[in-house]
């Protein structure tokens, strides 16, 4: 091997660029990544500091508008329902669904941080990404306890708040693997 | 007429010289000047720069469903808005017929393409910000794709194809294979899944597999030729060919890579408690559907007819398209019109004399993965359910559309 070579092939070795074909796009700082990264997986491995409980909620439900659309409590508004009214001996997919079909959210999420997530990111209507941290652990809170997932002293933080069993337990779909050219459903002939 | 353009008669259009610098009209004899013709449309600013189609054509997306949330509503918000395939030729949609849908908020953001980025980051050796220009420098690719709203259903309600099916659209779409920039950044072994995020109000995101991204899917910057529109996701959309509408994530501000389904914002509506059900609302099945005679329209009397549809599947390639003219009874090939891309609208045409009589029409497609559109009564029998008139398809509805023909030609929904 030519000592040209050798050392064109240690270059490469020693480059970061050897798996970056193009070198475009700036790497972003920890900061940066921090301040856009609102996705909470059902770990809540992202989850921030912070804390709530259900009568902090009851409060801020009020003062932050959510009864003006999503009714007293949760119920009989505009807005999807978000407490059940069928009785806790209901089979959690006949009790799951609102009046207007819409599956009440803090009650068959799969993980409890699917709830806060989407507090965080989508409300109030008008001010969403305006609630803090403080204030997301709280309306969680709330909703969760309306629904008998919580009791109402129990205050949520990113430690307990993933730890919520969820009365839905594993009774829901996985969704199948996908491949390049899989059918919908696999025996499915249509 | 304005002033300025009146005063000008024949007698002074005389000496003005044609492009190519003869005189015009000078072998005319005055006779025929002064016969009535064809008024002009006389070009402004406006219609110079960016053109605009016939005052005679008036092709109009509407608010979908019929007796749904208007759009826009009283402050400006556009909700789910239908296109008016009734009318559409060729496989491509105008942009500006596009159809559209937005969730919750109904709420498109003005972005200014200067200050919007799309951050990669998660389960990657490299997170990686790209800006629109970064974008451009990287290879680009341009497709045709489809795209459909998982509220395309269609029931004896409809009373045309744009209210039974305008929720399903065709664009070509230009910018960077997703695979490109996941391989720049560089994929951990752990890496399953993807969440890709809006920059709207609520910053919608959806979860999708990493498979998926390293298919196929596309960063779109371009539409129809020139920018995505802003209800289409300007100045950046992902493409997630073949999967239903919400996933294919408009704004587009941020991907991040990570090893397990999030089940964020857009995705809950997705929960499901039948794994099959599940299945069958993600990917786009084999559908189509005849766009000419369709309900609304009247054939002016019997004779010759080009029964003329659209058909299109997620899971590839049209590869055949079949016709019924008695109501199903038998099957007839139809002409694809051109090449059928994968995941795209591909027109059919059948030969058709109409001998003036009741009849019922319809349309069903095979892809390239053999999955062929069933009739209602097929989905009945394969979930062995009795079948009824409203019976409802589990999952997105790609099931076989019947045009009802009468003597009079009027063209009503078989469902009806």
């Amino acid at each position: 091997m030519g000592s040209h070579r050798l050392a064109a092939i240690l270059v490469l070795l020693a480059s970061p660029a050897l798996a970056q074909s193009y070198g475009i796009g700036r790497t972003p700082t920890p900061d940066e990544i921090r301040a856009m990264d609102i996705s909470i997986g059902p770990t809540g491995e992202e989850l921030p500091e912070g804390h709530g409980s259900a009568r902090e909620g009851a409060t801020l439900f009020q003062a932050k508008g959510c009864v003006g659309c999503h009714g007293r409590a949760g119920v009989g508004a505009m807005a999807p329902q978000l407490q059940a009214s069928k009785s806790q001996d209901v089979p959690i997919w006949e009790r799951g669904r609102g009046s207007s079909g819409w599956m009440i959210l803090p009650l068959t999420a799969p993980y409890a941080t699917i709830v806060w997530d989407y507090i965080h990111r989508g409300m109030p209507l008008g001010k969403e990404g305006t609630l803090t941290a403080d204030e997301t652990y709280a309306l969680t809170a709330y909703l969760l306890f309306l629904n008998h997932v919580i009791p109402e002293d129990q205050v949520l933080d990113k430690v307990s708040l993933p730890k919520v069993k969820m009365p839905i337990g594993d009774d829901y779909a996985r969704l199948p693997e996908w491949k390049h050219g899989t059918r919908r459903l696999q025996g499915y002939p249509y | 007429m304005a002033g300025g353009v009146a005063a000008l008669g024949p007698t002074q259009a005389l000496g003005q010289t044609s492009p190519f610098g003869t005189p015009l009209h000078d072998n005319m004899p005055m006779s025929d000047m002064a016969m009535p013709t064809t008024p002009m449309i006389k070009g402004t600013k406006e219609l110079i720069e960016y053109g605009q189609r016939s005052h005679f054509v008036t092709s109009m997306r509407m608010s979908h469903p019929m007796g749904g949330r208007p759009s826009p509503d009283m402050f400006g918000k556009t909700f789910h808005v239908a296109s008016p395939l009734q009318d559409s030729v060729g496989v491509v949609t105008p942009s500006s017929l596009h159809y559209f849908a937005t969730t919750r908020g109904a709420f498109v953001p003005d972005i200014d393409p200067k200050q919007h980025t799309l951050l990669i980051h998660g389960l990657v050796d490299r997170p990686l910000t790209f800006n629109m220009e970064d974008l451009k420098r990287l290879p680009s690719i341009t497709r045709l794709h489809f795209i459909e709203c998982a509220g395309n259903r269609h029931n004896g309600r409809q009373k045309n194809v744009q209210e039974s099916h305008g929720m399903t659209s065709c664009a070509e779409w230009t910018g960077v294979l997703l695979s490109t920039l996941l391989k720049e950044c560089g994929l951990k072994g752990s890496a399953k899944w993807f969440v890709a995020e809006g920059a709207e109000e609520v910053k919608g995101a959806s979860s999708m597999p990493i498979a998926k991204a390293m298919d196929d899917c596309l960063i779109a910057y371009g539409m129809n030729g020139e920018a995505v529109r802003p209800q289409n996701g300007y100045p950046l959309r992902l493409m997630v060919p073949g999967y239903e509408g919400i996933f294919h994530t408009k704004w587009l501000r941020r991907l991040k890579i990570v090893d397990r389904y999030y089940m964020n914002y857009n995705d809950y509506g997705h929960l499901e408690r039948k794994p099959e059900e599940a299945a069958l609302a993600f990917q786009i099945g084999p559908k189509s559907v005849i766009t000419h005679p369709s309900g609304g329209q009247q054939l002016p009397g019997k004779g010759f007819y080009e029964i003329k549809g659209l058909a299109w599947s997620g899971g590839g390639a049209i590869r055949m398209v079949e016709v019924s003219t008695d109501g199903g009874k038998k099957w007839n090939r139809a002409e694809i019109k051109g090449t059928a891309q994968r995941m795209a609208h591909t027109r059919f045409g059948f030969p058709w004399t109409w001998d003036g009589n009741e009849a019922e029409i319809l349309s069903r497609c095979t892809d390239e993965i053999g999955q062929r559109q069933p009739t209602r009564q097929e989905v009945a029998k394969y979930w062995n359910v009795p079948f009824e008139r409203n019976y409802r398809v589990p999952g997105l509805d790609n099931s076989v559309m019947p045009w009802r023909i009468a003597r009079d030609g009027t063209v009503t929904n078989g469902l009806a």
